[in-house]
C-alpha cells in the first residue's frame, strides 16, 4: 500500500518537520519576517505545523524604514487575520543610537545596516533560533547553507566549519550566547514557492501583482521612486505597469515590467523568465562574493 | 492552468548525490545538467562568463556555477556540500554535490544520507581508482538504493567502447562484494554533453539511456519503507484555547509505513496501547497517513506521551535495546575516545551513550576489516558497540534508513562527531 505524494507535499512535510524541530529543540525561537513571499510561505507552514495550537514563537521584522508601504500594511493585516505576534525593530533606531552609519551616494541602501539591528534584536530578545526564508537556490553562497546553521557569539557564519547534517537528525545543541539560524524552506525553488502559493491559495501583498507605479531606470533595472531615492540627472521618473518578483527595500528591489495579475500569470512568467529573481537585486551585484561576505557578518 | 503547469504539480522528488575525484569533471557535469535542462539563467551565465575570463579559462567554465564559496573559486576545488536544484517536466531534482578528495569523506557521507541515487564519476583515462572504490563503498554503506557510474571524458579516449567495457568489467569485479542492488553504467562527456541530456552521436555503440533519462525514469517509489509504521513523536500540540480544551495531538512525521484511523497502536517506551482517533493536518482530517507525511495524531485513550516516544502498530514492533551495534563514520578532528561518553540522537529521541568497544576499522581503500587498528579518527569508518542510558526503539539501517540512523554529539563542543548506521 503506497500513496505517492508529489514534490510540493514532500517539501511541505520536510519544512513542517524542521519547524517542529525548532519548537522542540529551542527555548526562544523567532521567525524572521520580511513581508516577502518566502517568509509568507514559511509562516503559512508554521500555521499548519502547530494547528490547532497557535504558532509557538513570535515573528520578528527588521524595518529598514525603506520598506514599501504595501509590505507593512500586509504584515499588519496578516497578523490580525491569523492571531500572530510580530515584533518590529527599526534600523532608524540603530542609526540614531550611533550603532549603524547610513550609506551615502546614489546607491545608498540600508540593506547592510539591517544586520546590526537584527543582531541587536536577537540579543535583546534572547533569541536562540532565528528562522529565515532563505532558499539554497537563490544564490551560490546559500547553496552551502544547512537547515540548522550554527552561529558563534558574534552571530557570524563560518562556512568552512559547518556541522554535518545527516538524514533528518538536526543537532541544535549550543553554548550560552550562541544561536542558530534555521532555514525551513532550504530545498524550495522559486517555482516551488509560487506553485505552493497557488496550491494553498496563500494571500500575498499586491506588490507581486501588476500595478501602476512611478519608476525610473537605473543601469537597466526599473526602480521605484521614493522620497529617499536620489535620482541622477539622466534618470526620469515615469508611470509603468510593474510588479515585484522579489520584495526587499525600495532602494534595492528591481521591478519587472509586467501585466501579470494572477498567480497563474506569474507562474507562467517565472517559468519563461531567463533571469533569476535576484538578478534584479542591486545588493547582490556589488561583488562576486557579496552574499557570502554579508552572510559571514550575520546577514540573513 | 495549462497542461504543463498542472503536470508540474504531479512531479516526483528525486535526491541524488555526486561523488568524484578532484579532476573527474563533477562540477562540469552538474553545470552541464543544469545548463542543458535550462535551469541556468542568463544572469548566472553572464556572471560565470565574467568569472571564467577573469581566471583565464578559454571556454565558459561550467564548474564555476557550483563552486560557491570564495575559497573554492580561488583554489578551484569544492570544499563543502552544495545543494543544487533543477526540474524537468517529470521530476524535481535535488543534487547534493560533495567533494571527492580524501579529507572530505564526511561530506560525502552527509550528501549520501538522504540520496535516492549516487552518481559516481570515473575518468575514462584513469579507470577505476582507489577513490572510485571508496565512493562505491560509501554509497553501499549508506544504502543508496541506486548507483549510476558515469564514465566521463569519453572524448579524451576517442569515444572508445573497449575502454568503457574494460572499466565496467573492472569495477564490477572490484565491487562484487558490496551489497549494491542497482548499479548502471553510462559513457559520457560532461564537457561536450554526450549522453548527459542528449544521446551521443559519437558513441553509437552505446544503446542505453542517457544520464538524464535514467534520472528521470529510475523507479524510486520503493526507496522508502512502506511496510513498518514508525511515528516518532516530535512535539505535543496542546492548544491553550477554549475550543480545543481537551485536544492533545502528537505531531510528527510518518517516517515509514502508514497508519489509518482506528488502527491499534502501541506507545513506546511505555508499552500502552490505544487506537488512532484522528489524523489531523491543519484544517483537514485524514483517514490515512503514510511516509513521508508530517501530521498530527490523536488517540482514543489518555496516555502520557512526549517527544522522543514512538507510535508503532500493535503487531509490528521495532527492536528495543540499550546495547546497539553499528557502523560509524567519524567526522571530527578529535578522535573517538574508547569508553568515552557521547550524546546520541536517534529519530526524535536523545540519550547518552558510552562506546563499549571498537570492533574493527575498515580500510576504505581495500574495503578490508582491520581489528588490530582501533584508533578512530576523522573520516574513518568503523564498527562499534555502544550502550545507551535508556532504551532506543530502532530497526536495522538496512530495513529502515529513518529508524536505523543515529548521530553522535560531543558533550563538550556540541559538534556532530559521527554518523551511525545500526546493524
Amino acid at each position: 500500500m503506497k500513496q505517492q505524494i508529489n514534490h510540493l507535499r514532500e517539501l511541505e512535510a520536510e519544512s513542517i518537520f524542521v519547524l517542529r524541530e525548532v519548537a522542540a529543540q529551542f527555548e526562544r525561537p523567532a521567525m524572521l519576517f520580511s513581508g516577502g513571499k518566502d517568509s509568507i510561505v514559511m509562516y503559512h507552514l508554521a500555521l499548519k505545523a502547530f494547528y490547532p495550537a497557535k504558532v509557538p514563537f513570535p515573528l520578528l521584522h527588521i524595518d529598514t524604514g525603506h520598506n514599501f508601504q504595501e509590505t507593512l500594511d500586509f504584515r499588519d493585516w496578516l497578523m490580525q487575520e491569523t492571531g500572530g505576534k510580530c515584533i518590529v525593530r527599526y534600523v532608524q533606531d540603530s542609526i540614531d543610537k550611533g550603532r549603524a552609519t547610513e550609506e551615502k551616494g546614489y546607491n545608498a541602501s540600508r540593506n547592510k545596516l539591517q544586520t546590526v539591528t537584527l543582531l541587536d534584536a536577537l540579543e535583546e530578545l534572547k533569541v536562540d533560533a532565528a528562522m529565515g526564508g532563505g532558499r539554497r537556490d537563490e544564490e551560490k553562497a546559500r547553496a552551502k547553507e544547512r537547515f540548522f546553521s550554527h552561529r558563534d557569539e558574534f552571530g557570524q557564519w563560518d562556512p568552512k566549519n559547518q556541522r554535518p547534517e545527516l538524514w533528518n537528525l538536526f543537532n541544535g545543541r549550543k553554548h550560552m550566547g550562541e544561536h542558530f539560524r534555521v532555514f525551513p524552506i532550504s530545498n524550495w525553488t522559486e517555482m516551488d514557492v509560487w506553485q505552493y502559493i497557488l496550491l494553498e491559495n496563500i494571500a500575498l501583498p499586491n506588490l507581486y501583482f501588476t500595478h501602476k507605479r512611478e519608476v525610473f531606470n537605473r543601469d537597466g533595472v526599473w526602480m521605484a521612486t521614493a522620497p529617499y531615492m536620489k535620482l541622477k540627472d539622466s534618470e526620469v521618473p515615469e508611470i509603468r505597469d510593474v510588479r515585484c518578483r522579489t520584495i526587499g527595500d525600495v532602494t534595492c528591489t528591481g521591478l519587472t515590467l509586467s501585466t501579470a495579475n494572477s498567480l497563474e500569470d506569474i507562474i507562467h512568467e517565472v517559468a519563461s523568465s531567463r533571469v533569476t529573481e535576484r538578478g534584479g537585486r542591486a545588493d547582490d551585484k556589488r561583488s562576486e562574493s557579496a552574499m557570502e561576505d554579508r552572510k559571514r557578518e550575520g546577514y540573513f | 492552468m495549462n497542461g504543463k503547469q498542472s503536470g508540474y504539480l504531479d512531479m516526483e522528488l528525486l535526491r541524488f548525490t555526486t561523488a568524484g575525484s578532484v579532476d573527474d569533471g563533477k562540477s562540469t557535469l552538474i553545470g552541464r545538467l543544469l545548463y542543458d535542462s535550462k535551469a541556468i539563467f542568463d544572469d548566472q551565465l553572464e556572471a560565470i562568463e565574467r568569472a571564467s575570463e577573469r581566471i583565464g579559462n578559454e571556454e565558459v567554465n561550467l564548474a564555476l556555477l557550483t563552486d560557491g564559496l570564495r575559497a573554492e573559486r580561488e583554489q578551484g576545488i569544492t570544499i563543502d556540500v552544495a545543494y543544487r536544484y533543477f526540474a524537468t517536466p517529470k521530476r524535481k531534482f535535488i543534487i547534493a554535490d560533495t567533494p571527492g578528495h580524501i579529507q572530505y569523506t564526511r561530506n560525502m557521507v552527509t550528501g549520501a544520507s538522504t540520496a535516492n541515487v549516487a552518481l559516481i564519476l570515473v575518468d575514462a583515462r584513469q579507470g577505476v581508482l582507489e577513490q572510485t572504490l571508496r565512493h562505491a563503498y560509501i554509497a553501499s554503506l549508506l544504502q543508496i538504493p541506486h548507483i549510476i557510474v558515469c564514465v566521463n571524458k569519453m572524448d579524451l579516449v576517442d569515444f572508445s567502447q573497449a575502454t568503457f567495457d574494460a572499466i565496467q568489467k573492472d569495477l564490477k569485479t572490484k565491487t562484487a562484494s558490496l551489497p549494491v542492488k542497482d548499479i548502471r553504467y553510462v559513457p559520457i562527456s560532461a564537457l561536450l554533453g554526450d549522453n548527459v541530456v542528449d544521446a551521443s552521436q559519437n558513441m553509437p555503440w552505446y544503446p542505453g539511456p542517457t544520464l538524464m533519462s535514467l534520472l528521470e525514469n529510475i523507479y524510486i517509489s520503493d526507496d522508502i519503507n512502506h511496510q513498518n509504521f514508525r511515528f516518532p513523536v516530535q512535539y505535543v500540540v496542546r492548544p491553550q484555547a477554549k475550543d480545543w480544551h481537551d485536544y492533545r495531538g502528537y505531531a510528527g512525521r510518518v517516517v515509514s509505513g502508514s497508519v489509518k484511523v482506528g488502527d491499534k497502536v502501541t506507545v513506546l517506551p511505555s508499552g500502552f496501547s490505544s487506537t488512532v482517533k484522528t489524523i489531523d493536518f491543519y484544517k483537514e482530517t485524514l483517514q490515512e497517513a503514510s511516509a513521508p507525511q508530517s501530521v498530527t495524531i490523536t488517540l482514543n485513550d489518555d496516555i502520557d506521551i512526549s517527544r522522543g516516544d514512538m507510535l508503532v502498530k500493535e503487531l509490528d514492533h521495532p527492536q528495543v535495546n540499550q546495547d546497539i551495534d553499528m557502523m560509524i563514520c567519524w567526522f571530527n578532528e578529535r578522535k573517538l575516545v574508547p569508553r568515552g561518553k557521547y550524546i546520541i540522537r536517534h529519530t526524535s529521541a536523545e540519550a547518552k551513550c558510552m562506546i563499549k568497544e571498537v570492533v574493527f576499522k575498515v580500510n576504505i581503500n581495500t574495503m578490508k576489516e582491520n581489528s588490530d587498528d582501533k584508533e578512530v579518527g576523522m573520516n574513518d569508518i568503523a564498527r562499534i558497540a555502544i550502550r545507551t542510558t535508556k532504551p532506543l526503539f530502532f530497526d536495522s539501517y538496512q530495513m529502515n534508513r529513518e529508524t536505523g540512523s543515529i548521530i553522535l554529539v560531543d558533550e563538550g563542543t556540541n559538534e556532530t562527531v559521527a554518523a551511525g548506521m545500526i546493524i
